[in-house]
């Protein structure tokens, strides 16, 4: 069992490292699979694990992504002069700011991301059930509003940044790698963090929320690290997607609640809401839908992916795993211990 | 010995409906204490009234010598206060395991030590309070599939797991099986001169109370109506006319 883990991850490690070699023409939708990846694995850390069902973590990702682009401007240039000439060309970067920019732009996207879920959550975990994933989804849409008329941070029009410096097919290996390492880190961050106290905690929060309380859990504190915890890795995938794009507006792109924000919630209860692999087949499988219909299925691609949207939230809530551990309960350690004696570990 | 609950003056209204009216009672550290009345007559209600369910209109309620009646439920269990659920609560879609773990003290829990991995004294710790209320065979079942009694002895193991200082039981003995009940009123008599957790225990099963309690109180119409004990209880006339309806 341990064994065939290690082969498992030995497999997927090598799979990730070969995949943007071997497949070349593939570069850019296996840097948004792994996107894809972090999203819903980090949804599913309140969705799955915690109970609260947030339509709002898209915030993060757009906030992420302003977050990141205005510290790599900032760093070297005014904010607002920059913008106003919507970069125009006039604006160079060395390979040094550029970099420079990037790393702190994203690791300062995720640290201010989790700041906001503190602050933010304060004000929403007081709802429970559908008013919270309404109440997330309102802070999205109005951050999304906010932003775009907001001239400092470029308005509607976005912001764009500088281009990579250098092969632009190496570029694409590059984004890869940084979407990859960040799902990486969130897989391993997520598979330790579940089977802690504090894994413990959240699931009890989900489970029963009234009897955590009676238990003396600290409710509200777990539920704010977790969502500070998921915040963070988002935010700095949406710094990510930023330098990826070049450019971003922030109604489509940025805070882009119908598209990324359900995509998300889709991948995970696909492939299985509150376990630790679920997420990461869900994405998946989502992602090769998606890429398949809009390839074949041009002109009818929203009606497929709203097919398979009405079909698994009716039909299959319990997603890939959710039915494996129906068909195959052992496998999950489901199971009577007839006592033998002197047994007890 | 001293008081470890002292409740005193306490009113509870919901709207019109009195269900608390000025009660006052004592739980001495160590014993086990009995509440008894009729349906409706407002013992769960002054149970919640303790943990924090609810804020009290009037009176005062200490726990351990300071006042309680303004904290939250979770400070209050924090405190060493806990409380079980007539209505069984317990974590439906987890194993019996799992089940304990959660129920881990959070009290003696900073963020860094939640942050740890249960350790083998946790799962140790976990086995032998299953093995102690009888479901160790059963421990790695979803703990929502055991039948409800199993169920009742799981939440009992899980507030034991919490290490209370003084556990709140509503009703223990509702919907267990009556073969069981003289196993479960050993058990509890065993977490309170084995463990030294005081016991404060609602109960309709008189022969259950009469045999455990040391000291009984009995609401009637939200209002103490007597207290002594099992002896003097059974013999009070009032405590006989409330429970067989007279006024």
């Amino acid at each position: 069992m341990t064994r065939n883990k290690t082969i498992l991850y030995a497999v997927i490690i090598a799979f990730t490292i070969i995949a943007p070699f071997a497949f070349p023409n593939y570069g850019t939708q296996l840097a948004t699979l792994w996107l894809m990846i972090i999203v819903s694995l980090t949804w599913d850390m309140t969705g799955g694990q915690m109970g609260y069902n947030s339509l709002g973590n898209i915030f993060f990702y757009g906030t992420g992504m302003y977050v990141a682009a205005l510290i790599a401007i900032g760093l070297t240039y005014d904010i607002g002069d920059y913008n106003s000439a919507a970069g125009g060309g006039i604006y160079e970067f060395t390979d040094a700011q550029y970099f420079g920019g990037l790393a702190l732009g994203v690791i300062g996207a995720g640290v201010f991301c989790s700041l906001s879920a503190i602050v933010i959550g304060i004000l929403v975990f007081g709802l429970r059930g559908p008013y919270f994933a309404i109440g997330t989804l309102g802070v999205a849409i109005a951050a999304g509003e906010l932003v775009s008329n907001w001239n400092w941070v470029g308005g509607g029009q976005g912001i764009a940044l500088p281009v990579y410096p250098g092969d632009l097919d190496q570029g694409k290996d590059f984004f890869y790698f940084l979407f990859a390492a960040v799902g990486v880190s969130a897989f391993l961050f997520a598979k330790w963090l579940y089977g802690t106290r504090f894994g413990a905690a959240i699931n009890a929060i989900r489970d029963d929320e009234e009897k955590a309380d009676a238990m003396g859990i600290h409710t509200l504190r777990y539920k704010l690290y977790t969502w500070a915890m998921a915040a963070f890795f988002v935010g700095m995938a949406g710094g990510i997607s930023g330098f990826q794009l070049i450019h971003f507006e922030p109604l489509e792109t940025a805070y882009q609640t119908i598209n990324l924000g359900i995509f998300m919630v889709v991948c995970v209860l696909l492939g299985g809401k509150g376990t630790l692999w679920g997420p990461v087949v869900g994405a998946i499988l989502f992602h090769l839908f998606k890429e398949i219909t809009w390839n074949y299925l041009l002109g009818w691609q929203w009606v497929a992916l709203g097919a398979l949207i009405v079909v698994t939230v009716v039909y299959f809530q319990d997603g890939v795993l959710g039915w494996l551990m129906a068909k195959r309960p052992e496998w999950f350690g489901i199971r009577v211990e007839k006592k033998v004696a002197e047994q007890v570990e | 010995m001293s008081a470890i609950i002292d409740v005193s003056g306490v009113s509870k209204a919901f709207g019109g409906v009195v269900a608390n009216e000025s009660v006052s009672l004592s739980v001495d550290a160590g014993t086990i204490t009995g509440l008894i009345g009729p349906n409706g007559s407002g013992k769960t209600t002054l149970f919640n009234s303790i943990v924090g369910y609810h804020p009290i209109d009037a009176g005062s309620i200490k726990f351990e010598g300071r006042e309680i009646s303004e904290l939250s439920v979770q400070q209050i269990a924090r405190r060493g206060l806990l409380r079980t659920f007539q209505q069984t609560r317990i974590y439906g879609a987890m194993n019996c395991v799992d089940n304990m773990l959660i129920s881990l003290p959070h009290r003696k829990m900073n963020i860094w030590d939640a942050l740890k991995t249960f350790t083998a004294e946790d799962y140790e710790r976990a086995d032998q309070l299953l093995e102690f209320v009888g479901l160790y065979e059963k421990r790695f079942l979803k703990s929502g599939d055991l039948s409800f009694g199993q169920q009742k002895l799981l939440e009992f193991a899980m507030a034991l797991m919490n290490e209370p200082t003084c556990l709140l039981l509503d009703e223990p003995t509702a919907g267990i099986n009556p073969t069981l009940i003289n196993g479960l009123i050993d058990r509890l008599k065993r977490a309170n001169s084995d463990f030294g957790i005081t016991l404060f225990v609602i109960e309709h099963n008189m022969r259950v109370i009469m045999n455990m309690a040391e000291r009984i109180y009995c609401l009637a119409h939200g209002k103490m109506l007597a207290e002594g004990t099992p002896d003097e209880i059974q013999h009070d006339q009032r405590v006989i006319d409330a429970y067989l309806g007279a006024h």
